[in-house]
């Protein structure tokens, strides 16, 4: 192999770039084990202490739990209606369509602090008590359009003939849906609502605007940015992201090793 | 768009929608529904509340509905340094993203396609920062080149920079931080475009006696333009609304307020809303020109 | 309740289909007749509504007009799942998230079947799979999918059974392999089979009768020996084996047959193999059934001569020599000569006459695209 400097050029690139892409993601972890008083400014010694206490802190685990609350609530209804609306764009004709993308386009495209004032805007015209609810109603809402476009893909690589096999061999059409269609769509659907629920767990902007005094995980860090953010907060961010890291490399493990048991072919 | 990175492994052809049925109304109308009253009204209760007056006979933070498109005048005039910047910031982090992105995105959609594992492991890389909290990546940041860190006393012993200047609350650390977060939003509609090019065609190039750097200009970079518009598209948008970054608490100071900063104090702290809502209107049809563009030229079918 | 079906096979008959899309028609004016118990081809080029007239008969599509009738039962407004009928689908449908055994086991979990495995296992026996029953359908080769697909739909026992296209994916051998194993079980078990292919080769072997389709309605409708011998369109003639057409108007008639006059040379066509008698005619001959003579042939009232022409290509096909004869004011001509181990007697130039007896002439309803119509 010939090791011309041009060839080394880009995969070094690449290196630099991933590694300027997790330095955040290592300091927040290190920093995790700091053993810091309110705030988490300097280092001061190395201890689990944050790890395995993390909920004395005050806050810090309500903010968590409701955060979980509210992005599991937000991620079942976001991908209910948003899987619906895939398979009807993928499979079905009808009028409006180029309307249709648009408005599920929108909410995608339009900056957090419109929405967040609009949605807060309209709950205060109609005189509804900011709160939980009002959070979850505000995520689901910029949670479907992405729903939509995750399980679109996978709608779009099934084979229409398998559902009309389904039928040919005597299925209703709810039995279609939940023996063929549903099962064959379900990594799509898991990713839309992994998805869902990262965006919902990791919003700040449009809660903000949404909450009334209600805290998120993310609402408690920003306003604990100005005192200083408290290391347990850099416990449950790693928490988080360990969990999403090992989930994200399961499913593509598990999918790769399914792949190399169905290749052998007999 | 972007997220078709992460759909199926299976490439078939896609199909074509051949049904018909009242099954769809069932189908499409509970999303839709859904935005229409929690997304569309929202948006005209926006521009509702942009044109009123403060109550003549109520108290602080009282309005009512009127047509004061004045509002709009009062906005522009008052805040025209921060809608300048939040556009050139805006502009400024996008390129930036671009030309930090586009490298990376080649190196994992081109280079490595003979190894699929490693892709798939490099792209979990690029967006892992998404799965720790943005605002922790941020103040990461902020503590990094904060006035005391390791970096600026470096900077300041090897003469960069005065001892006197710091770098947190400048608009380079708010345009560096905007970057960072949305490098992600720019790499991976990159990546999904350059994934699809065909190799022959930059073999085609070479067999006609281009240079790698001529192929790259003239064919490469056509044929990803698609990814490069919907890749800038959704790394400008946000980046323009955003205020995080900008914020006193975190990268930035008072002179570097974007509009999404005023929109928030004028929203949540001074509880002027016609003024917020009227930024924010501002704001959202900067952006529908900006999608109208991009629709007329390639259609409705590709946003989703 | 499990749904029981007709045991035997049903007929199938369609009436004044018109079956439309966005923005054309893909059949119009259909009538088929399907008898009970029969191996029917559909057969046809791309495009021609073969496809699309299956789907009908399955109920995954519904006429725009018209009506189906399946054992005598209307069904035109049935749903797909209430109909007894089964479907190989062209690329399988096999479900790749249940095994070989479920796949073939499903329409009798439906239709809530007693020991459904158990009846998968012994459909899958008799295409002799039942080794793979616990596989993915993903794990198995292109030729025992389609196996697997006929078994999940034979379990069933439906009434109709319809083939899309079953064995275009297959190699050559194993696709013989097949027709004959889709053939005896279809006269085994005694369904009515409706297969829709292109491969005219495959439709005259396996099928009792054949539809020619083209443009959305049937052409001709037969016995593929009658098919072929006599065929009534331009489309039939030349889609089914090959042809030579002469086109010329009617001159004289006799009390059997009738003659016409093109390029100097008189062609006559009997009467019952003739689909016109008067008027502009094509009339055709297939070329395995000419010969050439280096000498004009005496005439004579059985043959038909037609000449001279040069030969301008020779095509040795292994089998045949296949010969291209310009013969002037009648255009090319083909004709085939079994090899018959001696080597060829002619050469390219040479100036042959052609002639074929006349009861192998047939008289078209039609005349072909490129000519002046009548």
């Amino acid at each position: 192999m010939r090791f011309s400097l041009g060839k080394l050029a880009l995969p070094l690139y690449a290196v630099i770039a991933f590694i300027y892409l997790l330095i955040p993601i290592l300091y927040t972890f290190v920093f995790s084990f700091n053993d810091s008083l309110k705030t988490n400014l300097i280092w001061r010694g190395f201890t689990f202490d944050k790890w395995t206490n993390v909920c004395q802190r005050e806050g810090v685990c309500e903010a968590f739990t409701n955060s979980v609350f509210i992005g599991l609530i937000s991620t079942i209804v976001a991908t209910a209606l948003g899987t619906a609306i895939a398979i009807a764009l993928v499979r079905y004709r009808f009028k409006f369509r180029s309307s249709i993308n648009l408005l599920l386009f929108l909410p995608m495209a339009t900056p957090e602090v419109v929405l967040g004032a609009g949605l807060a805007s309209q709950f205060f015209n109609l005189g509804v008590q900011k709160g939980i609810w009002t959070i979850i109603i505000a995520h689901i809402m910029f949670c479907l359009s992405f729903v939509v476009v995750t399980v679109k893909a996978r709608v779009a690589s099934l084979d229409p003939a398998l559902e009309e096999a389904g039928r040919d061999l005597y299925a209703n059409p709810r039995q279609v849906f939940w023996k063929i269609t549903f099962p064959l769509l379900l990594p799509g659907i898991s990713a839309a609502a992994l998805l869902s629920f990262a965006l919902s767990f990791d919003d700040f902007i449009i809660t903000n605007f949404n909450a009334g005094a209600d805290m998120t995980f993310p609402r408690y860090v920003y306003t604990a940015a100005a005192r200083g953010v408290p290391a347990e907060a850099n416990v449950i961010g790693c928490a988080v992201f360990l969990l999403a890291i090992f989930i994200v490399l399961a499913t593509q493990i598990n999918s790769e090793v399914k792949r190399k048991r169905l290749a052998k072919k007999h | 768009m972007a997220f078709a990175a992460f759909g199926s492994n299976n490439s078939s052809k896609p199909s074509k929608p051949t049904k018909t049925g009242k099954v769809v109304i069932a189908l499409l109308a509970p999303g839709l529904a859904y935005l229409g009253a929690f997304f569309l009204t929202p948006l005209i209760a926006l521009i509702m509340v942009s044109l009123q007056i403060p109550d003549p006979a109520g108290g602080y933070a009282e309005y009512v509905p009127a047509l004061e498109i004045g509002n709009y005048g009062y906005v522009i005039a008052e805040y025209l340094p921060h809608i300048l910047r939040s556009f050139a910031y805006a502009l400024a982090a996008t390129v930036l993203a671009l030309l930090i992105s586009y490298p990376l995105a080649y190196f994992i959609g081109v280079k490595a396609r003979p190894w699929p594992m490693l892709q798939k492991l490099m792209l979990t890389l690029v967006i892992a920062p998404f799965f720790i909290s943005f605002l922790l990546r941020t103040l990461a940041w902020k503590q990094l080149f904060s006035n005391e860190s390791w970096i600026v006393t470096t900077l300041q012993d090897s003469g960069l920079l005065d001892q006197t200047q710091y770098v947190v609350g400048t608009p380079f650390m708010v345009i560096f931080g905007l970057t960072y977060n949305f490098i992600p939003f720019m790499t991976l509609p990159l990546y999904t475009s350059l994934e699809r090019l065909d190799i022959r065609y930059l073999e085609a190039g070479s067999d006609l006696y281009a240079s790698p750097a001529k192929v790259f200009r003239k064919v490469t970079l056509p044929l990803s333009m698609p990814g490069i518009i919907s890749g800038t598209l959704l790394t400008f948008i946000p980046i323009a609304g955003d205020y995080v970054n900008a914020s006193g608490d975190f990268l930035g100071s008072s002179s570097t307020a974007m509009i999404g900063n005023v929109i928030e104090s004028n929203y949540l702290q001074i509880n002027d809303y016609p003024s917020a809502s009227a930024l924010s209107v501002l704001l959202m049809g900067v952006i529908l020109v900006l999608v109208s563009v991009y629709v007329r030229k390639s259609g409705t079918e590709d946003l989703l | 309740m499990a749904k029981e079906f007709i045991a035997r096979g049903a007929y199938l008959e369609l009436k004044q289909i018109r079956k439309e899309f966005p923005g054309f028609v893909a059949i119009d004016n259909l009538d088929l007749h399907v008898p009970a118990g029969e191996f029917f081809a559909l057969l046809g080029p791309s495009g021609c509504g073969k496809t699309t007239t299956l789907r009908l008969v399955a109920g995954l599509e519904s006429p725009t007009k018209g009506q189906i009738y399946i054992g005598g039962k209307d069904v035109t407004n049935t749903k797909p799942h209430e109909r007894p009928v089964n479907t190989v689908f062209q690329s399988y449908a096999l479900f790749p998230h249940m095994s070989v055994l479920e796949n073939v086991a499903f329409g009798l979990r439906q239709r809530k079947i007693d020991e459904p495995l158990v009846k998968a296992k012994e459909a899958l026996n008799l295409v002799q799979l039942a080794h793979l029953a616990d596989r993915k359908p993903q794990q198995l080769s292109g030729g025992q999918q389609q196996r697997v697909a006929l078994a999940r739909a034979l379990v069933n026992r439906p009434s109709l059974l319809l083939l899309d296209e079953p064995l275009g994916a297959l190699d050559l051998k194993l696709r013989r392999e097949m027709q004959i194993e889709l053939k005896a079980i279809q006269m085994e078990v005694g369904l009515t089979f409706l297969h829709v292919t292109h491969d005219q080769e495959e439709a005259m072997d396996m099928a009792d009768t054949v539809a020619v389709m083209n443009l959305g309605h049937i052409e001709q409708m037969g016995a593929p020996e009658v098919l072929y011998d006599r065929p009534k369109t331009v489309f039939v003639s030349k889609f089914l084996g090959q042809s030579n057409l002469l086109v010329g108007d009617v001159t004289s008639t006799s009390a059997n047959s009738i003659s016409i006059e093109v390029g100097g040379n008189k062609i006559s066509v009997p009467k019952d193999r003739a689909e016109k008698h008067t008027g502009k005619i094509a009339i055709g001959f297939r070329p395995e059934k000419a010969i050439f003579h280096t000498k004009k042939p005496a005439a004579n009232s059985a043959t038909n001569v037609i000449g001279a022409g040069e030969i301008i290509d020779i095509r040795f096909t292994g089998v045949s020599n296949q010969y291209l004869i310009e013969v002037p004011n009648l255009g090319s001509i083909t004709v085939f000569a079994q090899n018959m181990g001696q080597s060829p007697v002619i050469e390219l130039g040479e100036k042959v006459w052609i002639s074929w007896a006349v009861e192998h002439t047939f008289g078209l309803s039609d005349l072909p695209a490129n000519v002046e119509q009548a």
